[in-house]
């Protein structure tokens, strides 16, 4: 990968939502979905991000789109995401509406459900051309049409289809639909949030491919967020696995997949069924009950009460990420 | 060899859609022996819940009708049955898990009382008897402090829980053979590896019974079934051991399903997909189910299904071109 400053600096991110009960509505809890989170994404490369429900890795996706704010407007938002837009270093994190738009053309999302992330109601047309309505209101109704037919083309979709809606696609096409819409506005970096575990098999593989060649040609900086390692493994050039709202660890995908150094990372992949009937396996290690509630955390590490190594002092100091050499960082003090 | 525990004999299920009858399950023949752990695979619109749930007896009629064809359990055909008696079967004889646990539970049942309801159906137990029961089932699925719990709701269980809850009252009256349709689809993967685990133990541990697991995904398949069945458009398209179809795969679809996931040497790589996306079910076209999206169609796979040809060994494929694919010579050597 190309070194260089990094497009995307994540530096202490957290997102937290209060929970308000009661009669009178006061907060009686304050969800930490995302708590401290510091990473760095290079231009071009494409950084897989994983973790099991509730670890926070979609609140990330949403924080970077600055989602968040327009959607709960109780979220209290900590650190900065510093992005590397074409008019300068800007931080992201909170920023306000009217501030935020002229970067939504650079960042832009593709959402995990093709059925409800379409609007049911416009045509392909309108909802490809949406974005370029806004980032470039010069373009005339021919200009549109042109750019519309061009990316549905490119996504592999016939550009006729453009008078349609989005019922009369397949999830396979509508998830190139949405692919299409977030290319219109030639984005630097794209956040995909599982982008193919709403599709059968067959079809999310012509959707990864589609993917990769579409980084290719247009330079593309992707942050995938799935949950599925063995197509994170096949996608990204790094991997940043969360848990419970921090990074666990964050290096190479060879590094991270091949190689996992915190006890978490290690319990994931070995759950990760292999399709491979031979396959020698190292004994599974299978984690006991679920992910805690991001409501009662555990104090001092959170996977501690998961966690086969966890000791006594694994209560009282929150591990950060250390750089274990070559850039292969791990939030466990108990591995070394 | 023993005698098969299920025999389904050409069985034929359809749905009244659009005035026209749809073929959901088009001639689905296969048995299941007794200590077997059968895979069924395919996409979705496949016919495989179609199957299970026919199996059962289970289909909502109307719109689906069971057509016609045999299922042979224990000397009986099932489909013959008058209701009370098939009544006794499910439950007893045979249990079904549902794929999702967050909407197959009744949410205002406790869960002692869901669990029990098996027991007090098909068994003369004293309350005491079917209490400590189903204690005793619910810990064998692993849920600790089982006797404190019965009286919660399911609300009060997460998703892994509510599956092991799903599996305890599947398992109660000991089942000769289980239906786990999609188990694990919802689940994060380190509560998939538990599961997976657990149902692997649970058949052990009941000798003579049998496992029919259901799934879109083939790695789940290749840990824990012995036999796999795929189907595509409502009709078995290849037979075969997991260790034989993961070795060599000779339908073209099923070839394409193994090429759409990411394997560790295809990092960086496009994967190899099957074009285009599964018909609707009155759309496949006439001839092999699969021809709209074969890449080795010729001309009588429009116009003629194949036969599902048996191979030998366990092995059958229905395709024009088996005489073609490679393997072809040596298993008919291997062939008595």
């Amino acid at each position: 990968m190309s070194e260089g400053k990094p497009l995307l600096e994540i530096d202490k991110l957290s997102v937290h939502f209060p929970i308000y009960g009661g009669i009178l509505r006061h907060q009686v809890g304050l969800v930490k979905a995302v708590d401290g989170v510091s990473m760095q994404i290079r231009r071009g490369e494409t950084v897989g991000l994983v973790g099991e429900s509730g670890s926070g890795k979609t609140t990330v996706g949403r924080a970077i789109c600055n989602l968040h704010s327009a959607m709960s407007p109780d979220v209290k938002l900590g650190g900065k995401i510093w992005f590397e837009s074409r008019s300068g270093r800007v931080d992201l994190n909170g920023l306000a509406r009217k501030k935020m738009l002229p970067h939504r053309a650079e960042v832009s999302m593709v959402f995990q459900d093709p059925f409800s992330s379409l609007n049911p109601r416009m045509t392909v047309q309108q909802i490809v051309q949406g974005p370029l309505c806004i980032h470039e209101p010069d373009l005339d109704q021919k200009a549109l049409d042109e750019r519309v037919s061009q990316l549905l083309d490119r996504v592999g979709l016939q550009p006729q289809y453009a008078a349609r809606y989005p019922h009369e696609f397949s999830g396979g096409q509508r998830q190139r639909i949405g692919i299409a819409r977030s290319l219109a506005t030639r984005p630097a970096l794209i956040v995909a949030d599982e982008p193919v575990s709403a599709l059968d098999v067959s079809v999310q593989a012509q959707v990864i491919n589609l993917m990769g060649e579409l980084q290719q040609e247009f330079g593309l900086t992707y942050l995938f967020v799935a949950h599925d390692l063995s197509i994170v493994y096949h996608m990204a050039d790094r991997i940043a696995v969360m848990y419970l709202g921090s990074l666990v660890e964050y290096g190479s995908a060879e590094q991270v997949y091949k190689s996992p150094r915190h006890p978490y990372t290690q319990a994931l992949l070995s759950a990760v069924p292999r399709p491979d009937p031979d396959g020698k396996r190292a004994k599974r290690t299978v984690l006991e009950g679920d992910i805690p509630s991001p409501l009662a955390k555990p104090t001092g590490c959170g996977f501690r009460t998961r966690c086969p190594l966890a000791k006594k002092e694994c209560a009282e100091i929150v591990p950060e990420l250390k750089d274990r050499g070559a850039e292969h960082l791990v939030a466990c003090p108990v591995v070394d | 060899m023993s005698q098969p525990l299920l025999q389904v004999k050409d069985l034929h299920t359809y749905f009244n859609v659009e005035g026209q009858r749809a073929w959901a399950c088009a001639g689905v023949s296969f048995d299941v022996m007794p200590g077997e752990f059968l895979g069924i695979v395919g996409e979705s619109g496949s016919g495989k819940s179609v199957t299970a749930l026919s199996i059962m007896r289970l289909i909502p009629d109307p719109p689906g009708r069971i057509d016609s064809g045999e299922v042979v359990f224990d000397g009986r055909d099932l489909l013959q049955l008058p209701l009370n008696e098939m009544r006794r079967v499910r439950g007893r004889d045979i249990a079904m898990i549902f794929q999702e646990p967050m909407t197959s539970l009744n949410p205002v049942l406790n869960i002692g009382r869901q669990v029990m309801e098996a027991v007090v159906l098909h068994e003369k137990l004293s309350r005491e008897e079917s209490r400590n029961r189903v204690i005793e089932v619910l810990e064998q699925v692993g849920i600790p402090d089982a006797g404190k719990r019965l009286k919660d709701y399911p609300h009060q269980f997460s998703g892994g829980m509510r599956q092991r809850v799903m599996i305890a009252m599947a398992l109660i009256c000991k089942p000769r053979l289980l239906i786990a349709d999609e188990p694990t689809t919802a689940l994060d993967v380190t509560i998939q590896a538990q599961i997976l685990e657990l149902m692997a133990d649970l058949q052990n541990q009941r000798e003579g019974s049998a496992t029919i697991l259901i799934t879109h995904d083939l790695a789940v398949v290749a840990e824990s079934c012995d036999r796999v069945i795929v189907m595509y458009g409502g009709r078995i398209q290849e037979v075969a051991s997991t260790r034989d179809i993961f070795q060599e795969p000779l339908h073209p679809y099923t070839k394409g399903l193994m090429g759409s996931i990411p394997q560790e040497d295809s990092k960086g790589k496009p994967l190899f997909a099957i074009q285009g996306n599964v018909p609707a079910i009155l759309d496949f076209p006439p001839g092999c189910r699969f021809c709209s999206r074969c890449e080795l169609v010729e001309d009588r796979c429009r116009s003629e299904e194949p036969p599902l040809v048996d191979l030998g060994g366990g092995r059958a494929v229905r395709c024009h071109l088996v005489e073609k694919l490679p393997s072809n010579a040596e298993a008919e050597e291997a062939a008595p």
